[in-house]
């Protein structure tokens, strides 16, 4: 038994807004693989819920009719992971995801969820960041959509005002048209661990393949929220593909992230996870769009 | 406020069961003390561990962070539910036992409802690939070696590769 007040059953998106309206003291339970782990720990405890697991509305992915790809709230993780239009057009999507917790928890933790934890070591978020991604959220007011950065404010706090819920997971077809991205975790173990720190690159090139037309790059646990090393894209963009240009593009990173101390590493150790994790990612995502990095 | 209940109808290992369910209660919960089932484990309490994974329509969860609201419609698959008509265990669980995989014998009803995941996908996994299916599962006897030889066994005797099947 978990110590919930009460639990409210959404039927509709409508219907979600009006019970949230109805009980601002509720917290919104999505596949509750956070919200009923914190439950137990005593953190939520006696709280009341709004159920959105029910909402089939929210759940899969697909063209926006500009080209968008839409990935609804609740899609769970490995959804994502097996859905043909992510395979095809931002396949380190469904990788990042895939490295989640274990099998279990990618069948019921959603993105939806994963995002508005505000927690920086989402392994969907740096990837999202990466690649300019909007979230659409839906309240009493209407629906309105804003890019993933302004949606974190601070550790653990989302731009989810009262009555509102996320709806669905943008990405606009200029950023994923002719880009290929690389994800990597680094973990203490490969299942059931969180990210001591994650980086997302992806890369578009010129069409002789000789030129890095756009670089971008973001980290989870760099910073109190997932971030773009906006820096580091600069330093590299629109220079030719060389090995000199990816060590320079790794280097870089470190004038951008903040990370620090926590018990599962030191700043000093993120630092330099960072550096490598950056050269990694980069050079794969050359090599996935076609390019070669001379040595 | 008053305590809360909620009707909710399911399939269980094949047969369509209805019930009055505290909206608090986990499928966990549910399972174990409304149905009696309980090869579906407490353990970890916090979906880490693996212990209470039950098959909800074709795919993997543990139960304990499950709500019990949420089987409304949904068809239910536990250990229990593998068994042939006559009660005798099925092919994955005489090959754990027959692989040693089973120590204390706790973490086991979870793992083989990961493994029959795998078996039902009815086709060949690569060892790593196995490994993948499997990680959401913790053993603290045996080492995992035995359990992946179970389930690597099973999945290719059940494809018709007998032979390679002898590890």
């Amino acid at each position: 038994m978990y110590d919930i007040k009460a639990l409210y059953e959404a039927e509709s998106v409508e219907h979600a807004v009006a019970l949230l309206v109805e009980h601002p003291e509720a917290q919104i339970i999505a596949g509750g693989s956070d919200i009923l782990v914190k439950m137990r720990e005593g953190k939520c405890a006696g709280k009341e819920l709004v159920s959105i697991y029910g909402l089939d509305e929210m759940r899969g992915v697909s063209f926006e009719a500009d080209g968008a790809i839409r990935i609804g709230s609740l899609t769970s993780f490995s959804h994502i992971t097996g859905d043909p239009i992510i395979q095809e057009h931002i396949r380190v999507l469904g990788e990042a995801v895939d490295m989640v917790g274990g099998p279990q928890i990618r069948n019921i933790g959603t993105i939806g969820g994963n995002t508005c934890n505000g927690v920086t070591s989402a392994d969907s978020a740096s990837t999202l960041f990466a690649w300019d991604a909007v979230v659409e959220i839906t309240g009493p007011e209407g629906v309105r959509r804003i890019p993933i950065q302004d949606f974190y404010i601070r550790a653990g706090v989302v731009d989810l005002k009262p009555g509102e819920l996320q709806t669905a997971i943008l990405i606009p077809k200029k950023a994923y048209e002719g880009y290929q991205g690389h994800y990597m975790k680094y973990a203490m173990r490969n299942a059931m661990d969180i990210a001591t720190t994650g980086c997302s690159v992806n890369v578009k090139l010129s069409e002789d393949k000789k030129v890095m037309e756009d670089v971008r790059i973001a980290y989870g646990v760099a910073g109190p929220v997932p971030m773009r090393a906006s820096g580091t894209e600069a330093a590299v963009k629109g220079r030719t593909v060389s090995g000199e240009n990816v060590k320079t593009f790794a280097g870089a990173v470190l004038e951008d992230i903040r990370p620090r101390d926590s018990f599962r590493a030191s700043k000093e150790f993120r630092q330099h996870i960072a550096v490598v994790l950056a050269e990694r990612a980069l050079r794969e995502s050359i090599r996935l769009a076609g390019g070669e990095v001379d040595e | 406020m008053s305590r809360q209940y909620k009707l909710v109808s399911c399939t269980i290992n094949g047969k369509q069961v209805e019930k009055m369910v505290d909206v608090r209660a986990s499928l966990t919960d549910m399972l174990r003390d409304d149905y009696r089932l309980t090869s579906v484990k407490r353990g970890c309490e916090v979906g880490e561990c693996g212990a209470c994974n039950v098959i909800i329509d074709g795919e993997c969860f543990n139960s304990c962070i499950y709500l019990a609201v949420w089987a409304q419609g949904k068809e239910i698959l536990t250990l229990e539910g593998l068994a042939g008509p006559d009660g005798g265990i099925s092919d994955i669980q005489q090959a754990f036992i027959d692989e040693a995989a089973v120590q204390c014998g706790f973490c086991t009803p979870g793992f083989i409802m990961s493994a029959a995941a795998i078996l039902e996908a009815k086709r060949e996994f690569t060892d790593d690939e196995i490994r993948k299916r499997m990680s959401g599962n913790l053993c603290r006897c045996t080492g995992y070696e035995n359990i992946f030889r179970a389930v690597k066994k099973t999945m290719l005797q059940r494809l018709g590769k007998e032979k390679e099947g002898i590890l």
